[in-house]
């Protein structure tokens, strides 16, 4: 076997499935969006964004990664370092914080649904301790706030951990040494976190904020459970648009709107956290 | 003033212990070296000193404060890390001024201060650069410019030049221990390298599984080794040692010699170091088994009544493997050591 040739033959595989399934598909979708009955036209886009729900399910999208992303950087910073000190049980630590990874969206979105509804473990709490006198529908559209925060409380439950595992084996790479040294010239724990770690993460941080970010523009299954039609989000309408109204042009053209979000905050984030050349690791 | 004490300090990890009742006092502005094979503690040792290791019992004094419970940046250290640790998001000037920082320096004096340490190191032009942009003699450079810009009290190194090249590590030796004795400060280096720990030692610690096996001058330990190990592990290639028999009256049979020695009544082993045999009419008798030339000299390996006896000769003697040869130590250089607990006998 020719050595040159050997690692295009391997991917090969690969590469064909990807065209097959997502390069083509995605080709047609693209082709979809501006496409009406006579040929190109962005009148599927005219149409999404001008529609009422349009601006507030983009608003809800944006707040809810807003309020979700940071506190999970934040927990699963804190999480990885936690763990990284550990001596022993670090592994066990991190299978168990790791559990909510394993269950879809859609699952860990009704786990939260019973705590909080009607008949939820939250109510019978309340109730038990005579906080309230009956059942109280926290997921209605009196309660806008519980609802995000129930949404907000099951994304975070739900996907900390990715971007924890990441963090973990980014802090994993930095050696000892720079920690030592930068506790001989002065740094304390909060000088060494922030002048050493932090900075040094930045390849793990871009790819967890990423993956993350991406993740949260797609939220839909978590939603869908606890929201339902009173917290419209992005995907929660592209869905609309295909499965309700039968529209999928301009379910297509609401994908490619998400698309070009991400793709839009990516950049941003690759941009921010570049790591100068000759400044890694 | 930087004076170094060290009492009774050991360390065990676990069950193994790795410094047993250390002893050592280092004086103000001395260049002391803590020289072993690996795993001997002398790493150990200077990190204890560091701050980044905890002793199991014993103190830690420098310039007359007690400092085992202190952090290190309390300690009035700065160190030198065998991989430099040079930080690779931060530039040159970054490095240098990193510790400075923390002390929140004012920007225009921390400025001065960088520029004049790395004018001092000869890296001026490097300062804007990243680590991942530096070669390892630069990265080293950069290292000890960091160190230097502490103005500490004591500088700590740790096999500093181990992972430079042959060449690089001559140049980087002289340049530290000049710049080094200009900075005033006491320095405690760490090495398993014999020739560095000669050159820049003012007195020299040998370190042997866990202790201190004898702290003094490089001379003192090259000439009059306190035991058979420092003999063996400092020079190379290592003292010979023969078994001698007493005659009584001070005198001693070491192979077919009989040479002076102390006035002792059991076997000891006589020492002598390659270099301090020469040919002669009267002497050992030796049949050559090796000859390696080394230049200016060669190195002859020999056989004297079964035992191996190496010696450094002038190279324009023609020797061939299976010659005889008649070498007569140099009297004043013998030494005499106790087998049993393989100390020097005086």
């Amino acid at each position: 076997m020719n050595a040159r040739l050997l690692p295009y033959i391997l991917i090969l595989p690969v590469t064909l499935f990807l065209c097959l399934f997502f390069l083509y598909p995605f080709v047609l979708v693209a082709a979809q969006a501006f496409t009406t009955g006579d040929g190109f036209s962005l009148e599927n886009f005219r149409e999404v964004v001008g529609y009422w729900k349009f601006p507030i399910s983009l608003k809800n999208t944006l707040l809810l990664a807003a309020a979700v992303v940071p506190v999970q950087l934040a927990l699963a910073l804190l999480m990885a370092t936690m763990v990284n000190r550990m001596r022993r049980g670090r592994d066990l630590v991190l299978y168990i914080w790791t559990i909510p990874l394993g269950i879809s969206d859609l699952a860990a979105g009704m786990i939260w649904l019973a705590i909080f509804e009607q008949s939820g473990f939250l109510n019978t709490i309340l109730g038990a301790v005579g906080a309230i006198d009956r059942p109280v529908n926290f997921l209605s559209y009196q309660h806008m706030g519980v609802v995000f925060l129930a949404i907000a409380l099951a994304e975070i439950w739900r996907a900390t951990a990715i971007m924890l595992v990441i963090l973990v084996a980014g802090i994993g790479l930095i050696p000892k040494e720079y920690y030592e040294a930068a506790e001989v010239f002065g740094a304390g724990p909060w000088q060494r976190f922030r002048r050493i770690t932090l900075p040094l993460l930045r390849p793990s941080l871009q790819t967890a904020l990423v993956l993350r970010v991406i993740l949260a523009f797609e939220v839909f299954a978590v939603v869908a459970a606890l929201g339902g039609t009173l917290f419209p989000v992005l995907m929660s309408e592209t869905y609309a648009y295909q499965f309700d109204l039968l529209d999928s042009g301009a379910a297509a053209a609401m994908a490619l709107i998400i698309l070009a979000i991400s793709i839009a905050s990516t950049l941003v984030i690759l941009r921010v956290l570049r790591v100068p050349k000759g400044a890694s690791i | 003033m930087a004076e170094i004490q060290i009492r009774n300090v050991a360390k065990q990890f676990g069950s193994y212990t790795a410094l047993r009742d250390i002893n050592l006092t280092i004086a103000d502005q001395e260049f002391m070296v803590l020289l072993g094979a690996s795993g001997c503690g002398k790493t150990t040792l200077l990190r204890i000193i560091a701050g980044l290791e905890t002793a199991t019992t014993g103190e830690v004094w420098i310039g007359g404060r007690r400092v085992d419970h202190l952090p290190p940046r309390d300690r009035g250290i700065a160190m030198v890390f065998q991989n430099y640790a040079v930080f690779p998001h931060l530039t040159v000037f970054e490095n240098i001024g990193f510790g400075l920082r923390m002390r929140r320096m004012a920007e225009t004096e921390l400025r001065q201060r960088v520029e004049r340490v790395a004018e001092l190191m000869h890296i001026e032009q490097l300062l804007k650069r990243y680590s991942g942009e530096l070669s390892g003699g630069q990265r080293q450079r950069v290292a000890v410019a960091r160190a230097l810009a502490m103005e500490p009290d004591v500088i700590l190194m740790d096999e500093p030049l181990s992972n430079l090249d042959a060449l690089l590590r001559l140049e980087m030796r002289t340049e530290l221990k000049g710049v080094l004795a200009e900075s005033r400060t006491t320095a405690i280096y760490v090495t398993h390298d014999q020739v560095e720990a000669m050159s820049l030692a003012d007195r020299i610690s040998v370190m042997h599984q866990g202790r201190i096996v004898q702290a003094a001058s490089p001379i003192e330990v090259y000439r009059n080794p306190a035991t058979e190990f420092v003999g063996g592990f400092i020079g190379n290639p290592p003292m010979n040692f023969l078994p001698a028999r007493p005659l009584g009256e001070g005198r001693w049979q070491v192979a077919g010699l009989v040479v002076d020695g102390p006035r002792l009544d059991k076997p000891l082993h006589f020492a002598i170091r390659p270099e301090d045999l020469r040919p002669a009419e009267n002497g050992l008798q030796a049949r050559v088994r090796v000859v390696e030339p080394l230049g200016a000299h060669v190195l002859v390996t020999c056989d004297v009544d079964g035992a191996m006896l190496r010696a450094v000769l002038d190279s324009d003697i023609s020797l061939n493997p299976g010659d005889r040869l008649t070498l007569a130590p140099q009297p004043d250089r013998i030494r005499w050591f106790d087998p049993e607990t393989t100390r020097a006998v005086h």
